[in-house]
């Protein structure tokens, strides 16, 4: 290997290389498999069909997720599809040995959420999962991103992926986030700056201040939206603060092994004068409360922003989507999106349903009221969340408040377990698509922090936190 | 995996940027443990009414875009979710390739396993096709061309290897067993020690 120096991207690239042959893309090991039942059950069958055997299962996690249901354990599945799918992925995993947390399990949870709670997720590490969002684990620096069913089926077989190299991209952003300002509008801005496809073949790497200044799980929120604008990954380069949260979790490496560890993750720093393909900067200090007014999170906008007019746009394929996503908004240009009224609010997902987005919500619902005709659902992202949440009375404060306190999962985010909108109602969500019917058929979101949801659920419409007194 | 070679007719044109898989297949189809009957959902929400009834007005739904294997669409098509019941619902409906000026990366590799051929081209081919919705195009994958009907010819990229699982009509799975000795060689080396089973 010669000196020049590296990103991270490349050092960690490097380190996976199995196979480089003529002809074919390289061949990269992967360190963490996470499943889950929706995206799984083809591979196991193609497994099967071809009489082969999970050849990693020590590298490989499962839980449920995405179609379990958020409602009360003493209800049973009304829905006998997602109840067949659940029963099969646990199936599935018991007989090709695969650990994993099924429903009603005490440690079940949204899979990035869990991969991270237990230490799963390392720095340095290649982190893949039939989700898209896997780019979430890119926060402990870790290379991490979402595969097709059928990668997922050749990762089972063989712990190995074929993997063209992707362009690296500096996502710099120095400064300090204001009161009100969160992790989620760090990615928001730069969606909104760059688009949607802006980031396509890329894997950004965040640096800067504002970076490092963020926990762990707002750190998880920034890289967790990195696909939003078309990145497969995102990671930030481990610290002090990434080695604090691991230390002690229960996959975590311990004693002598710990310390070696924390040596080589110590090593994948970006070397300085490495060279990005791209870069683009954001400024902190600059940001205000983000939401996103249309039909994909690069359509988004300060909240004191107005609504973009479909005239000013010259590409006239662009101008008809932006017509279109007004359309389906029902929303009119020019207009500001403060005020609008909205119906439902939902906390939870993969972005933003760690005990910090917790505590957000909570802090503006205390001693307030969801507003009457608004119904607002918390949604915690872990069973060990949602206990550490209630040993705090966080759930006191949303019950009080009105709002709806469930069981884990991935919930309203992807609407596939019964939690939905109904069409035409409008929602503020803390997830990570606005996509039409994303969060159920016909429904219309806002994409926003936890502060900025829970403040419009006090006020029954779009609200800017930093005008609550 | 079916083989694909040359590929040659008319197209269903989507003047939409940024298709999602999301509006592909909408996610509360995803609870299905196999592949079968995904391209009767395929862009559910666009195609069906509230009772079921396809809607007349979606071009899926008119008569002559049942026999076309060439989608047309806008910009970053396939963008957001990994579900690869997206490629799998365009083929089982009849699509055999899509033509844009640029596709989200995992909707991408996803479609190459799947048979399905995502052709990149740049945007004055893409105006003109949109311009010209009743003309045919002919695809050639050998040579990795695209003709339309105005007489030009452009090249589109295609990682060589998936070329070749395409044009052979074989999938990767086969080609990464046998690196099995360089993947054993490999963890014999490697460092670390999580072990999930522990």
């Amino acid at each position: 290997m010669s000196n020049k120096p590296r990103t991270i991207i490349e050092k960690i690239w490097d380190q996976h290389l199995v196979a480089e042959n003529p002809g074919a893309p390289a061949l990269i090991f992967i360190d963490l498999h996470l499943v889950h039942e929706v995206t799984s059950p083809q591979a196991f069958s193609g497994l099967r069909e071809r009489g082969l055997k999970v050849r990693r299962p020590d590298l490989t996690f499962g839980t449920v997720d995405h179609s379990s249901p958020t409602h009360s354990f003493s209800l049973p599945i009304v829905d006998k599809v997602a109840e067949t799918q659940i029963n099969q992925f646990e199936k599935n995993c018991t007989e090709f040995g695969i650990p994993h947390f099924g429903y009603k399990h005490e440690k079940q949870g949204i899979v990035h959420v869990i991969g991270p709670e237990h230490g799963l997720t390392q720095p340095g590490m290649t982190v893949v999962c039939g989700d898209s969002h896997t780019a979430t684990h890119g926060a402990f620096g870790a290379l991490a991103f979402g595969i097709g069913t059928s990668q997922v089926e050749h990762v089972l077989a063989t712990q190995c992926l074929l993997q063209q190299k992707s362009q690296t991209y500096e996502v710099r952003v120095d400064g300090k986030l204001k009161p009100g300002v969160s992790a989620k509008e760090i990615i928001l801005a730069l969606i909104a700056k760059i688009g949607i496809g802006g980031g396509t073949g890329c894997v950004f790497e965040f640096t800067g201040s504002a970076i490092r200044s963020l926990s762990m799980e707002e750190r998880m929120t920034v890289c967790n939206m990195a696909i939003e604008a078309g990145a497969r990954a995102g990671l930030i380069a481990p610290d002090e603060t990434t080695f604090e949260f691991l230390k002690g979790r229960t996959y975590a490496p311990k004693g002598a092994d710990w310390d070696a560890a924390v040596e080589r993750w110590k090593q994948l720093p970006t070397d300085p004068g490495a060279v990005y393909d791209k870069t683009v900067t954001i400024d902190a200090d600059a940001l205000e409360p983000m939401i996103t007014f249309g039909t994909n999170p690069g359509m988004g906008m300060p909240i004191s922003g107005h609504i973009p007019d479909p005239a000013s746009y010259s590409d006239p394929l662009e101008r008809d989507s932006l017509t279109k996503a007004l359309q389906y908004m029902n929303l009119e240009a020019g207009k500001p999106l403060t005020g609008q009224p909205v119906n439902v609010v939902f906390v939870g997902s993969c972005t933003n349903s760690r005990m910090s987005d917790l505590r957000a919500a909570a802090s503006v619902l205390k001693g307030r009221k969801v507003a009457p005709g608004v119904r607002m659902m918390v949604v915690p992202g872990s069973q060990i969340i949602k206990r550490q949440a209630e040993a705090e009375g966080l759930d006191k404060v949303f019950k009080e408040a009105g709002a709806d306190w469930r069981e884990a999962g991935c919930s309203m985010c992807i609407a596939m377990n019964g939690d939905q909108l109904s069409p035409g109602e409008y929602s503020v969500s803390t997830s990570n698509r606005n996509f039409e019917g994303r969060q159920g058929k016909g429904g219309r979101t806002f994409l926003a922090s936890p502060l900025t949801a829970a403040a419009s659920a006090v006020m029954g419409k779009v609200t800017d936190v930093r005008s609550l007194s | 995996m079916a083989k694909f070679t040359t590929l040659e007719g008319k197209f269903v044109s989507m003047g939409i940027d940024n298709i999602d898989t999301d509006q592909i297949i909408p996610a509360r189809f995803l609870k299905t443990i196999s592949k079968a009957g995904l391209g009767d959902q395929l862009f559910y929400d666009w195609r069906y009414e509230a009772d079921g009834s396809p809607k007349a007005d979606f071009i899926l739904n008119q008569e002559a875009s049942k026999s076309k294997a060439v989608l047309l669409a806008g910009d970053n098509f396939g963008c957001g979710s990994s579900r690869e019941h997206a490629p799998w619902a365009l083929t089982q409906y009849g699509f055999r390739a899509v033509i844009s000026t640029s596709f989200a990366d995992i909707f991408k590799g996803n479609s190459l396993k799947n048979g399905l051929l995502p052709i990149v081209v740049p945007k004055e081919i893409q105006d003109w096709l949109f311009a010209n919705p009743n003309s045919e195009v002919k695809i050639d994958l050998a040579n990795q061309t695209l003709t339309i009907a105005d007489g030009r010819t452009v090249t589109f990229p295609v990682d060589p290897f998936m070329k070749h699982c395409l044009l052979e009509g074989v999938d990767e799975l086969g080609y990464i067993l046998q690196q099995a000795p360089a993947i054993e060689a490999y963890e014999a080396k490697r460092v670390g020690s999580l072990n999930t089973l522990a």
